[in-house]
């Protein structure tokens, strides 16, 4: 590949009809959360919920244990909300 | 590239004479323009286009994907799907649709899908009015569209085929918009010539070629199209850091379309004997003339009549029919008409507050002249209001008389309205 172009790009060096140029998993789309989904593993049971709910797919299974994926994570609850045990807690994200 | 190789005329007598109307031309285009997908709702006057062509999908005449969609917003946004996805994609519409398209056109233009889009120019309502004037074409302007307008059911024909080679160019890849007057056109019989369809094949170069772009996360260019092997977002969200940037492209891209408008034109010359002007503007006895008036659409053809009658009289009266409204061709319209007295601008529709929006491209084309004619607006036709021979002849012994005075005191004047 040649060398990249200078960042930001400039017109010229974008590819036409606005498609992006970089893989959309490059975009860390957590950082405008507001509450963050915290998980109390003693209490979950590991059914599977949040997975299936999450919209974002920002909830993994480890093998073990579920983990939050805080990089596209937008805090929208959904897991909280779904969890049968109340495992999940949404706590505000530090605002400084 | 300009074709080095010169394309075999086909004589007349090897041409299909048809009698036909605007809208059964332009249906008959698309057929033999090898379109991979139609998606329309029915509007008069634009409905035979799709009811004729339904036909032809229904008698397996094409390979077409036909959708009937519940909207015109529905419509273009499958024609943008189908686009994004590779195909060749047509629909048609008319004023009301046409506005209910108006969110998806800057859309299709923005993404460069070249669609090519049928409008049987209509009224906008209110009051309802199902006939001819081109403020449907003007609320689209701005959208990033093409925007070609015939004078004659034949043009339609001819045009609709240009529409996706102009489109489709690698220099382009822009929608376009092929402008027929409602009524005067879409249901006005007219005796054509069309091509055999294999002869359109070839001067299309068969189905739709899909350009390359250059991402990052591949090593190769890849097609610029929807396609799960080789996945690539289309209009995601784009703000103050990348959104300007993505706009200078539609801005260069629209500088190239001059160039090969102006090839494609000529190379329909050479295969059928057919161009118009230098497929931008078609001038008509303009050479010495003191008063030039610009039309778009149909009533070219009795402007141009007057301008028969009027030239007999021994008065020096020219015309210049705008072909291509966007990108508008300022420079060389501002060349042939920079030498008259008085300029008449005719426009089938209004800027409520401004002008006519034709007329507000003619003042920027000359503005920079420091020899330049007088300007005057004139509205017409709004609603389908005919503007026959003897009011084009008002029109050009007012704008006679301007030229003997040289001064012009009203700028907006409307044509053909009752007081």
């Amino acid at each position: 590949m040649a060398s990249s172009p200078k960042e930001p790009r400039g017109w010229k060096d974008l590819p036409i009809g606005a498609v992006p140029y970089r893989l959309s998993t490059d975009y860390k789309t957590g950082d405008w959360r507001a509450l963050r989904p915290v998980v109390d593993h003693n209490k979950c049971v590991k059914c599977m919920l949040c997975w299936i709910f999450c919209p974002d797919m920002a909830v993994i299974w480890d093998g073990e244990k579920i983990v939050i994926n805080y990089d596209y994570c937008k805090g929208c609850g959904i897991c909280a909300y779904e969890c049968p045990v109340k495992a999940i807690e949404m706590v505000p994200e530090p605002t400084e | 590239m300009a074709q080095a190789v010169k394309t075999p005329r086909i004589p007349l007598d090897k041409q299909i004479l048809m009698t036909v109307n605007g809208d059964e031309a332009v249906a008959y285009a698309v057929k033999q323009s090898l379109v991979d997908v139609v998606a329309a709702y029915p509007i008069t006057p634009q409905t035979i286009i799709v009811e004729k062509f339904s036909e032809f999908v229904a008698n397996g005449e094409v390979h077409t994907e036909f959708v009937p969609v519940e909207s015109e917003h529905s419509a273009m946004s499958a024609c943008v799907g189908a686009a994004a996805a590779g195909a060749r994609a047509f629909t048609a519409t008319a004023a009301n649709g046409l506005a209910l398209m108006w969110e998806i056109l800057y859309i299709a233009a923005s993404l460069r899908l070249p669609i090519v889009l049928a409008v049987a120019n209509r009224a906008l309502s209110a009051p309802i009015n199902i006939h001819c004037d081109h403020s449907d074409a003007y609320g689209m302007r701005d959208s990033g569209w093409i925007q070609l307008f015939v004078e004659n059911v034949q043009e339609a024909y001819d045009t609709t085929i240009q529409a996706f080679k102009i489109a489709e160019d690698e220099r382009v890849l822009l929608p376009v918009a092929v402008n027929l007057d409602g009524f005067f056109l879409s249901h006005t019989l007219e005796n054509i010539h069309m091509l055999p369809d294999e002869a359109v094949h070839e001067f299309l170069g068969g189905y739709r070629k899909i350009p390359k772009v250059k991402v990052d996360y591949f090593d190769e260019e890849v097609p610029l199209a929807i396609n799960p092997a080789r996945p690539l977002s289309f209009g995601p969200l784009d703000l103050y850091d990348y959104y300007f940037e993505h706009k200078m492209h539609q801005v260069e891209a629209m500088k190239r379309v001059p160039e090969v408008v102006r090839e494609v034109n000529e190379k329909w010359y050479e295969l059928t004997g057919r161009k118009y002007g230098d497929g931008m503007l078609v001038p008509y006895e303009v050479e010495d003339a003191d008063v030039i008036v610009t039309v778009l659409g149909s009533t070219a053809g009795t402007v141009r009549h007057v301008v028969k009658k009027l030239r007999r009289e021994g008065k020096k009266v020219g015309m210049v029919r705008i072909r291509m409204f966007r990108p508008f061709p300022h420079k060389e319209l501002a060349e042939i008409l920079k030498n008259a007295k008085v300029v008449g601008v005719m426009d089938r529709g209004i800027s409520f507050g401004s002008y006519g929006p034709s007329f507000l491209e003619v003042n920027t084309a000359l503005y920079d002249y420091k020899e330049k004619p007088l300007l005057v607006n004139y509205i017409y036709g709004l609603g389908g209001r005919d503007a026959e021979p003897s009011l084009v002849e008002k029109m050009f012994e007012e704008l006679l008389k301007d030229a003997e005075k040289g001064v012009v005191e009203n700028k907006l004047r409307f044509l053909g309205v009752r007081e």
